[in-house]
């Protein structure tokens, strides 16, 4: 009776092993690899000199041997995971920088300036306008309850006021409870209950800020993007004043020879509502393509605050009034620089960045 | 809405130019988006017959055709295909100038020469229809070489798009603008011609009418019309509705489309041969209902529709067999639609419930030129008024056409009409202006609100067009814009207002100023990075934390509300490094999200109808992120850039003490948290990108170190976390002081700014303690290395002696000592 070729197979199943426990590096590894489940290896002989047996043997060796080699690869692989994740330790470990002992005063610095963003700048100095003119500026969060952004505004559920908007829903509540504001009047509600809340009316406050419509971002919207709204809530405030304060603001920030008129719209939130067009600044009311030959364009819109809203936050509409109105960042941008495609804005190119200070 | 001078001509006079006219819709509200000169320019256009039809050889868009204008032949090369021999179509010859200025002139194309033009009915400014030429034998019985004008019965025309606003029901129809027109220029309102049933039999029994859902459909009419021949409109109908922006399609479909857009009530004409038992209902749709609506799609009907308050309420029309006709105010169904051998109509003529048709309608995502008016809300009044209308209008086509006697007529539940009290000062108190009770009379009778004086009040009732009147103190509103629009917006006085509180910014938005000041002073582009990212490049930072998704992003890897602005920082770095662009530092200032799972304390808020569910929210929080990316910027440059922020924004002292603590997105041994010593809180971070993670978002970049530094700002802003230099000034001392440098080995467990510390509070003498060197070097103990001081003394009350120095700096050795760090 001859001996089986693979007597010795425990023997050298676990000489392997010890071969690939005792692997140090990961080139060492890659070096002995061939020897160990590889080509040149003592498994790959053994596979080769079961072709004399006898079929019925050849199979069972054939099983015995596979097993074998799969002990060997799994334990070269856990080595091999091993392995990198101590050279990335140690690749970590010599990359290693106590940034408490930065020497600040040695650091070189290249002479360069930065350039602040195109839409930050404008809105400050939208807000300046407003500042100068008695308002203050209140911030308020981007994520809001269907309340905030639509109901207490005077837009009920399933109204279908509701679709003027392409709103994000955020996956919270109850379906369609909380969504990305589609606008920065929830602020507004936000401030008056708060007034209420602290007995601190009057309010005469903007409120900028980021907003989000679901809406395909091309040359001329972003789904992402900025308005400025302002409140005012006092003794004594007509239509006359909200007019007066669009004027205003109109003459202070896009010059002397701009000025503003007011059209019939509707908001839920006010009424009377307002749409509000200035000057047109290309043509300077000349008439051109970019005001479809009227002179004018539009700007944004704004209106007395409706008793709806007052009843909503709990302010007295007979003794209080007050008026609002909001417009968009981006169009202020884009009406100041020209900016053909609006998703320059966003792509953060240096090149477009750099032009602005 | 598309709507014509010489339709409007119909109801109010109106001498004014097109422009003119703009101006006075504009400012009506009603505004203007477009005019346009609809048979303008036609004056050149004939019609010719198509007597040849030829390929032309290496051509397969176009062929030659040969017709006869009354001239002779003549050889036109043609685009289109949907004609055949001995058709008749418009032809434009050689000098004739088109809608729009377009000159035709002789063209040579492949080598054939073409004489004018043959033309669509868009290209004509007829209509939208851009399909082929327009065919004139579908529209009349056309004579070779006649003017297109004279052969369509065409009059030039002006037509108006324009666009109503939502609280304007009443001015969805030509009357509602003719209204507003004949008010603001206080002319006479002319109504159209109307029917009137015929005598005789009596529509009950013959048909019959019911409510069931008296709340969902608040009138329902039913008129029967006998002796009904369906055919073609007269062509001035045909024109009225094209220009308008429809297609004719028969005199009974393009009667009800007429009235719909001149009254503004929609109709709906039923085949009285397939309804069962000439019945027709309306009901709530029961669940489990479906329906095949006109378009061709099956509908399941009163399925609960995603979203606040839609319980999935449909308003249907039956049959006597209970069988669904339609869905109400929407769509029909095909089974009961006229057709070719309709005699007997039954005319559906109804009020249905605003919001019942506006939920509908967006929950079966159908919305039609009827549910867009019902949505809005129709006249309740105005059913019978439009089938009388519809009538006179079909028998223009069908003279010996009977209505008869006694319209069905079943009311459910209307609107409830509010009277509106208008106290003396109101309008004042609004407008700013005080206007007398003729003028405010004048405007709102003029409108059809019913007025009356009442000593100094003014009681008003709105027509029952005006579904958006509402009662109260919101009613009031309502009416004074109605005043104001029409006596008009531009003739309201302005004044500029002011109080005695101050404007101003809060300090926390000086602060967020101040810190975009100096980034940008440190030369940091200001970047603005997406607020919705992917989950990946959530997973990248959080991997497994509750997210803020939003449940109908535009793309699935804009689904996350980001919980960092690193990603996207590095992301925006990494495209401008393909750019070539890359040596830049960009920083943003933006809000960034956490779950209200993920937080300890999550903001509460109320929302659901009402505002009566109290809801977690996520954890908004503000963050200053700033990545360097310059040839040799790493993490020194970017503690370096920290450190003059620091400065800049008078903190006292925050150590950067190197620590496992940072974000995953930080490089692991090359970062470090930004702490106060005094209050111990965390203000942020600063370091390295990891290496991995920027492989990842900037693959490009290769190899390249991103310096970063992630700030909270709501930390930062909170003077009992972020703690500042004392606003008091200190004088430096009229006495010169004296300058050591000391070098300690020190052990790497010990901070050099806690070592800096310690010795700058040994001794009142100390006046400043700066590390100007880090030294390593095998020659040093093992764990240690050597770190120099250069320290000032001084005294303000003398020049200090050479003992009283050497005196201090045997304390600060000694404290040193105590630290383990040897002097060397």
């Amino acid at each position: 009776m001859t001996t089986s070729p693979l007597a010795n197979l425990a023997t050298q199943t676990t000489e392997l092993l010890a071969a690939v426990h005792a692997l140090s590096t990961f080139e060492a590894l890659r070096e002995a690899e061939p020897f160990i489940t590889g080509k040149r290896s003592i498994l790959s002989t053994l596979q080769k000199s079961l072709g004399g047996l006898e079929p019925e043997a050849r199979r069972a060796a054939g099983a015995q041997l596979q097993e074998a080699r799969r002990t060997v690869e799994a334990a070269l692989e856990i080595r091999r995971s091993e392995l990198a994740l101590a050279a990335r330790a140690e690749l970590l470990e010599s990359d290693r920088l106590d940034l408490g002992d930065v020497v600040v005063s040695a650091v070189r610095w290249p002479a360069s300036v930065g350039h602040p963003s195109l839409v930050a700048s404008t809105q400050r100095e939208l807000e300046d306008v407003f500042i100068a003119m008695g308002f203050t500026v209140s911030d308020g969060p981007e994520v809001e309850s269907d309340w905030y952004n639509f109901e207490a505004l005077n837009i009920p559920p399933a109204h279908p006021a509701r679709g003027m908007w392409d709103t994000f829903y955020v996956e919270m509540g109850e379906p369609e409870t909380v969504v990305l504001r589609t606008h920065t009047s929830p602020t507004q509600i936000h401030l008056m209950e708060g007034a209420v809340e602290n007995g601190s009316l009057p309010i005469h406050s903007v409120m900028p800020g980021r907003c989000y419509r679901r809406d395909t971002p091309d040359a001329r919207h972003l789904a992402t993007f900025h308005q400025i709204e302002g409140l005012v809530v006092d003794r004594g405030i007509t239509f006359a004043d909200l007019a007066g304060v669009i004027e205003t603001f109109t003459r202070k920030y896009f010059g002397p020879d701009i000025s503003s008129r007011l059209r019939p719209a509707f908001f839920p939130f006010t009424e009377p509502s307002a749409e509000f067009e200035i000057t047109c600044t290309i043509c300077r009311g000349e008439g051109c393509r970019t005001c479809s030959h009227t002179g004018w364009i539009e700007l944004g819109g704004c209106g007395m605050l409706d008793p709806a809203v007052f009843e909503a936050v709990g302010i007295d509409g007979d003794e209080w009034s007050g008026f609002a109105f909001g417009f968009g960042i981006e169009r202020c941008v884009q009406m100041r620089h020209q900016i053909a495609d609006m998703r320059a804005l966003i792509e953060n190119d240096v090149r477009f960045l750099r032009q602005f200070s | 809405m598309r709507i014509s001078l010489s339709w409007l001509r119909e109801f109010v006079e109106l001498d004014e130019s097109a422009e003119e006219l703009r101006l006075v819709l504009d400012d009506l509200g009603l505004v203007v988006e477009g005019i346009e000169h609809v048979g303008e320019g036609l004056g050149d256009v004939i019609v010719a017959r198509i007597d040849e039809i030829r390929a032309i050889e290496g051509a397969d868009r176009v062929r030659l055709v040969v017709v006869d204008a009354g001239n002779g032949p003549l050889e036109i090369v043609c685009g289109a295909t949907n004609f055949a021999l001995g058709n008749h179509v418009p032809l434009a010859p050689v000098g004739a100038i088109l809608p729009g200025g377009f000159v035709i002139a002789e063209r040579k194309m492949r080598g054939v020469t073409s004489n004018g033009m043959l033309c669509s009915s868009r290209e004509l400014g007829l209509s939208d229809d851009h399909a082929g030429l327009m065919i004139l034998d579908d529209l009349i019985t056309p004579r070779v070489g006649q003017g297109l004008l004279e052969a369509l019965s065409l009059t030039p025309d002006i037509v108006f798009d324009i666009s109503v606003e939502g609280n304007r029901p009443d001015a969805w129809s030509v009357a509602g603008v003719a209204r507003d027109l004949a008010t603001r220029l206080g002319r006479p309102l002319s109504s159209p011609p109307l029917a009137q049933p015929d005598a005789g039999e009596s529509s009950s029994p013959f048909a019959s009418a019911g409510i069931d859902a008296p709340d969902l459909c608040g009138r329902l009419t039913v008129s029967v019309l006998r002796g009904v021949k369906v055919g073609p409109s007269p062509s001035w109908i045909a024109q009225r509705l094209q220009t308008a922006g429809m297609r004719p399609i028969s005199n009974v479909v393009d009667a009800s489309n007429l009235v719909m857009l001149e009254l503004g009530q929609p109709t709906h004409p039923y085949d009285a041969s397939s309804v069962a038992g000439r019945t027709l209902r309306a009901r709530r749709a029961r669940s489990g209902e479906v329906l095949t609506t006109l378009d061709g799609v099956q509908r399941e009907l009163a399925k609960a529709g995603r979203g606040l308050g839609d319980t999935g309420e449909d308003c249907v029309i039956v049959d006597g067999d209970d069988r669904v006709l339609g869905l109400a105010g929407i769509m029909g169904g095909a089974s009961s639609e006229i057709n070719d051998a309709t005699t007997d109509v039954l005319l559906e003529a109804a009020f249905f419930d605003p919001m019942t048709i506006a939920r509908s309608s967006k929950r079966h995502s159908l919305r039609s030129e009827a549910s867009n008016r019902f949505e809005r809300g129709v006249d309740p009044q105005l059913a019978l008024r439009a089938a009388a209308r519809f009538v006179e209008i079909l028998r223009e086509s069908v003279p010996s056409l009977q209505w008869m006697a006694d319209p069905l007529d079943v009311w459910g539940e209307t609107p409830h009409v509010p009277t509106v009290v208008l106290r003396p000062s109101d309008v004042e108190r609004a407008l700013g202006i005080s206007l007398s009770h003729a003028e405010v009379s004048r405007i709102l009778e003029g409108l059809g609100f019913a007025t009356r004086l009442d000593r100094d009040q003014i009681s008003v009732v709105p027509p029952s067009a005006r579904l958006d009147i509402r009662s109260g103190a919101a009613g009031r509103a309502d009416v004074i814009e109605e005043i104001a629009r029409l006596y008009s917006y531009r003739r309201l006085p302005r004044r500029t207002p002011s109080w005695p509180e101050p404007g101003g910014l809060t300090d926390r938005q000086k602060l967020r100023r101040h810190v975009r000041d100096v980034i940008v002073d440190l030369g940091a582009f200001e970047a603005w990075t997406p607020t919705l990212g992917s989950d990946a490049d959530f997973d990248f930072v959080h991997p497994g934390t509750e997210r803020v998704r939003v449940t109908n992003p535009l793309a699935s890897d804009e689904s996350v509300l980001r919980a960092t602005m690193i990603p996207g920082l590095a992301r925006a770095w990494g495209r401008n490094v393909e750019r070539g662009t890359g040596d830049v530092v960009l920083g943003e200032i933006g809000m960034v999200f956490s779950h209200p799972l993920a937080t300890e304390n999550p903001r509460t808020t109320k929302g659901g109808a009402g505002g009566l569910v109290a809801l977690q929210l996520p954890v908004e929080t503000e963050h200053l992120t700033v990545v360097l990316g310059r040839d040799d910027d790493d993490a020194t440059t970017a503690v370096a850039f920290w450190a003059v922020l620091a400065d800049r924004l008078g903190l006292a002292d925050v150590v950067v003490r190197s620590d496992e603590s940072a974000p995953r997105a930080f490089h692991p041994t090359r970062s470090a948290s930004l702490v106060d010593r005094a209050s111990g809180a965390t203000l942020g971070h600063v370091g390295e990108i990891d290496d991995q993670l920027l492989g990842q978002l900037a693959p490009s970049a290769n190899a390249r170190r991103l310096g970063v530094i992630d700030v909270d700002l709501d930390v930062l802003c909170d003077p009992s976390l972020a703690t500042r230099v004392s606003h008091l000034a200190e004088v430096p001392s009229r006495y010169p002081s004296a300058v050591i440098d000391l070098a300690f080995v020190t052990p790497s467990s010990v901070h050099a700014q806690d070592l800096a510390f310690a010795l700058r509070s040994t001794s009142e003498l100390v006046e400043d303690v700066e590390l100007f060197d880090v030294y390593l070097d095998a020659s040093l103990p093992a764990g240690t290395r050597s770190l120099a001081f250069n320290i000032r003394f001084s005294s303000d009350e003398r020049t200090l002696s050479e003992g009283e120095v050497v005196g201090a700096r045997e304390a600060l050795i000694a404290t040193g000592a105590t630290l383990g760090a040897v002097l060397r």
